[in-house]
């Protein structure tokens, strides 16, 4: 039993940085705008998270200078692919690159150092229920926060007028500018909500999840939160679903390598991605009727003034 | 809802309005780097009016419909808005003076519902659930119906446009601008359009009416303004007016009349397609179902239907961009073709033309020489030991400038610095000199000004009197009924079995298109309506 809840807790605390990063890249994506850039604006953000827990020695603090780092992050990308029409997959690539040399400079002083990771919630007799206590209220700030963040996304995107406008520039970014909707802006708001994100999702690491920050911490994470919008097909739902899936994943192989099943560790370790393959063909195949790609994903928009 | 009552009062606003015209233009001025979209336009748009705005492409007409509707800022001049000067921050401030405007391409969200799309088009300060009851009750009222609930890609042509207009409409515009409306529509839903149209200018609004169309202006407009290079030559009563003279202004000048040869040859079958069935390949395309037909040399066989029937489909299927398992399901020149690949159909003598001109008929950042190798390598000449001979690619080139009068910069720009007009001179040249056997060609005069249209429409009859199956798919009827020998009409990816030129009248093929069949009733109640 306590093997159970240890594994539950364990999933959750592996698939809270995804589903972050992937909320905030799913609304990027919506309204239009391919950013690659999650894996450097996630590094960024751990960077700097860590850096600001360790000087103020305040985990908020640290998750908002996560937050404003990814930000800062995104909005290079917003000027390059937004404002000068570069070519988004390239300004992605490069801001990928850009974060993780960012990430070494900044971090370089901080390496080998440690902080008091973020707390538990403990509420008396409900933390105490055994199995779905410490589950249900037993968790980090950020577990929680990552909930309501999806939540909070499915609800504008869907039953709000701001929503419908950012779906119209994702669909159809000439029929929105058209109708007199700031395409650029709305795109720009919409990167920028990503790269807080992925901020918030990179400063997980060394605040919440390993109290420490070693280089190259986020491990490819943020292609993972990508492929995890693909695997949504860009529905909030879904992406949930996809993420706990892909947490679990990840850390039940690293309980078969404990218990020495006989497969080659190295094949274990490819599983969750293996998993998100095979889920994509399925998807693939599976799809009927309409499109559920934004239609206007990762085109260069010059409104005619 | 008020607002609504207010234009249907049986005393609007154009009763007292007989001094100053609703809205004006004065020298408006639309200056692209070195290029004058629009010089110096005066217009005046009256209550109770429908106003045609004519030109070829590239007049200067959306230019001017832009700046009207707040899309663009004109760099002089000024627009009158009910007397008083106005300058438009954008769509919106126009919308909420009560200036509406249809969009020629839809600019409808093809993944939302009819009433997001809705929603899209006005400014939000109803909820969502009063708006959706309000969008039933005006397109009740107007005899649009539309169901609020799809999704704007399971729709026709027809009804996306009837969102548009829907749309238009709960805002109580005064004034809207119609951009192109039946370019899309079969001859009936037009008819159906006009109902619509004269019913609105009945309730005192007014209507700037975009069209290419004469015969239409003729009898929907009660004035028309004519753009050419940018600048406004007339304004004069339509009515008063014969289509030629319209399009003489139009043009500044003569359009040459196209002429087939009397008594044209038809020789043995050169294309044949049998029982060709082939799902779509795209998410939202259509599939191809049972076609079937035979096209003779000497013979011009048109393909009528509204855009988006399959036609794309079938011009894949025949190209060999898309192949088939069976190869007897397409026969070019007697050869089983179907499972051929796109140059080795093209060295059994045919040659495609495709709708799409830039990055379909031809790479937009290339050099036309290099466009010419493209295509024309497989029939020799231009490539020898994989080595390519550039003079000859050149040669090439001169030879369709000489024969389509190309008009160009240089002598070999890159395709995309062509106008529409003169790069489809140039593809359709380019296809013809290589005397194919069986030409398939997709919307020949699509977006091409009168002049230019009329140089193709006439090399493709001459093709066909030199002994060439020539196949035309085009939405516009004039076209067909100009070049045809027979028209068939394609609908949800069904081919009709096809009519002389004679016996297709726009009713029956307006009927076919429209998806009915032409039961012997059916055509006697259309030509009696």
């Amino acid at each position: 039993m306590e093997l159970v809840e240890a594994i539950v807790l364990a999933v959750l605390a592996a698939s809270t940085p995804l589903l972050i990063a992937a909320t905030g890249e799913l609304v990027v994506e919506r309204s239009g705008v391919l950013n690659l850039g999650v894996e450097g604006m996630m590094i960024v953000g751990a960077a700097c998270g860590f850096a600001g827990a360790w000087l103020t020695g305040s985990i908020l603090i640290g998750a908002l200078f996560g937050i404003v780092a990814g930000t800062l992050m995104s909005l290079v990308f917003a000027l390059m692919a937004l404002g000068l029409a570069v070519n988004q997959v390239a300004t992605g690539l490069a801001l990928t690159i850009l974060g993780v040399g960012l990430s070494g400079l900044i971090g370089a002083g901080f390496v080998g150092e440690r902080i008091t990771p973020a707390v538990h919630l403990f509420i008396p007799v409900l933390t105490d229920i055994p199995l779905i206590g410490r589950v249900l209220f037993g968790e980090d700030g950020f577990v929680y926060v990552s909930i309501t963040l999806i939540i909070a996304v499915w609800w504008f995107l869907y039953r709000t007028r701001a929503g419908l406008i950012l779906r119209a520039c994702g669909d159809n970014h000439v029929s929105a500018h058209a109708l007199g909707y700031p395409v650029l802006r709305i795109r720009t708001f919409a990167v920028m909500f990503g790269g807080a994100c992925a901020g918030l999702a990179g400063a997980y690491l060394p605040l919440a999840y390993t109290p420490f920050f070693i280089p190259g911490m986020t491990a490819g994470r943020g292609w993972i939160a990508l492929a995890l919008v693909v695997f949504s097909s860009w529905r909030p739902g879904r992406l949930v679903v996809g993420a706990y899936l892909f947490g679990a994943v990840t850390i039940l192989q690293l309980h078969a390598q404990g218990w020495g099943v006989g497969i080659p560790s190295q094949f274990m370790s490819a599983l969750p991605y293996l998993a998100t393959v095979i889920v994509l063909v399925l998807l693939s195949r599976a799809r009927t009727g309409g499109s559920t790609a934004p239609a206007a994903l990762g085109t260069v928009f010059v409104p005619d003034r | 809802m008020q607002a609504h009552q207010r234009m249907l009062d049986p005393t609007p606003d154009g009763q007292h309005s007989g001094k100053s015209p609703l809205l004006r233009t004065i020298g408006l001025t639309k200056r692209y780097a070195d290029f004058l979209a629009n010089d110096c336009i005066d217009i005046e748009i009256w209550p109770r009016e429908i106003h045609a705005l004519l030109g070829e492409n590239g007049a200067g007409k959306s230019t001017l419909v832009k700046a009207i509707y707040g899309l663009i800022q004109p760099s002089a001049g000024e627009i009158h808005w009910q007397g008083e000067r106005i300058v438009l921050s954008g769509p919106s401030e126009a919308r909420s003076r009560g200036i509406g405007m249809v969009f020629q391409h839809f600019s409808l969200f093809d993944n939302l519902t009819v009433a997001e799309n809705v929603a899209l088009g006005l400014d939000g300060k109803e909820s969502f659930k009063d708006m959706s009851a309000r969008l039933e009750q005006v397109s009740k009222t107007y005899g649009l119906p539309l169901d609020p609930r799809r999704e704007v890609w399971q729709l026709s042509v027809g009804e996306r446009q009837r969102i548009e207009i829907v749309r238009a409409l709960m805002q109580d515009p005064k004034f809207l601008i119609l951009d192109e409306p039946t370019a899309v529509l079969t001859p009936q839903e037009a008819d159906q359009l006009f109902i619509v149209l004269e019913r609105l200018k009945a309730e005192g609004r007014a209507i700037l009416y975009i069209s290419h169309k004469l015969e239409e202006v003729k009898r929907l407009c009660d004035t028309a303004t004519i753009l050419r290079g940018g600048r406004k030559v007339a304004t004069c009563n339509p009515r008063l007016e014969t289509a030629a003279s319209l399009a003489r202004m139009m043009v500044g000048g003569e359009v040459k009349e196209v002429k087939g040869a009397s008594g044209r040859k038809t020789t043995l079958p050169r294309l044949a397609v049998n029982d060709l069935s082939l799902a779509p390949a795209e998410a939202h395309g259509v599939r191809l179902e049972h076609i079937s037909f035979e096209l003779k040399g000497g013979e011009i066989l048109g393909i009528a239907g509204v855009a988006g029937n399959g036609q794309d489909e079938l011009f894949a299927a025949l190209s060999g961009e898309r192949l088939s398992k069976d190869p007897g399901t397409v026969v070019i020149e007697g050869i089983a073709a179907g499972h051929l690949s796109i140059t080795q159909r093209r060295k059994l003598g045919a040659a495609f033309v495709p709708e799409e001109r830039l990055g379909h008929g031809t790479a937009p950042r290339m050099r036309l020489s290099e466009n010419a190798l493209l295509t024309g390598h497989a029939a020799g000449g231009m490539v020898h030991r994989g080595f390519i001979d550039t003079a000859a690619t050149l040669r090439t080139v001169d030879r369709a400038t000489e024969t389509f009068d190309v008009r160009k910069a240089k002598r070999d720009p890159e395709a995309a610095s062509l106008s529409g007009g003169n790069l489809q001179k140039f593809i359709v040249g380019r296809e013809i000199l290589r005397n194919p056997a069986v030409l398939v060609v997709s919307q020949p005069t699509w977006g091409v000004d009168a002049g230019a249209a009329a140089v193709i429409r006439q090399a493709l009859l001459d093709l066909a009197t030199a002994g060439a199956a020539v196949l035309v798919t085009s939405q516009d009827l004039d076209e067909l009924a100009e070049i045809a020998d027979r028209i068939a009409v394609m609908f949800h990816g069904k081919l009709s079995a096809p009519l002389s030129a004679r016996e297709a009248s726009r009713e029956k093929l307006g009927l076919l298109m429209g998806g009915s069949s032409l039961e012997p009733k059916e055509v006697a109640h259309a030509a009696g309506a």
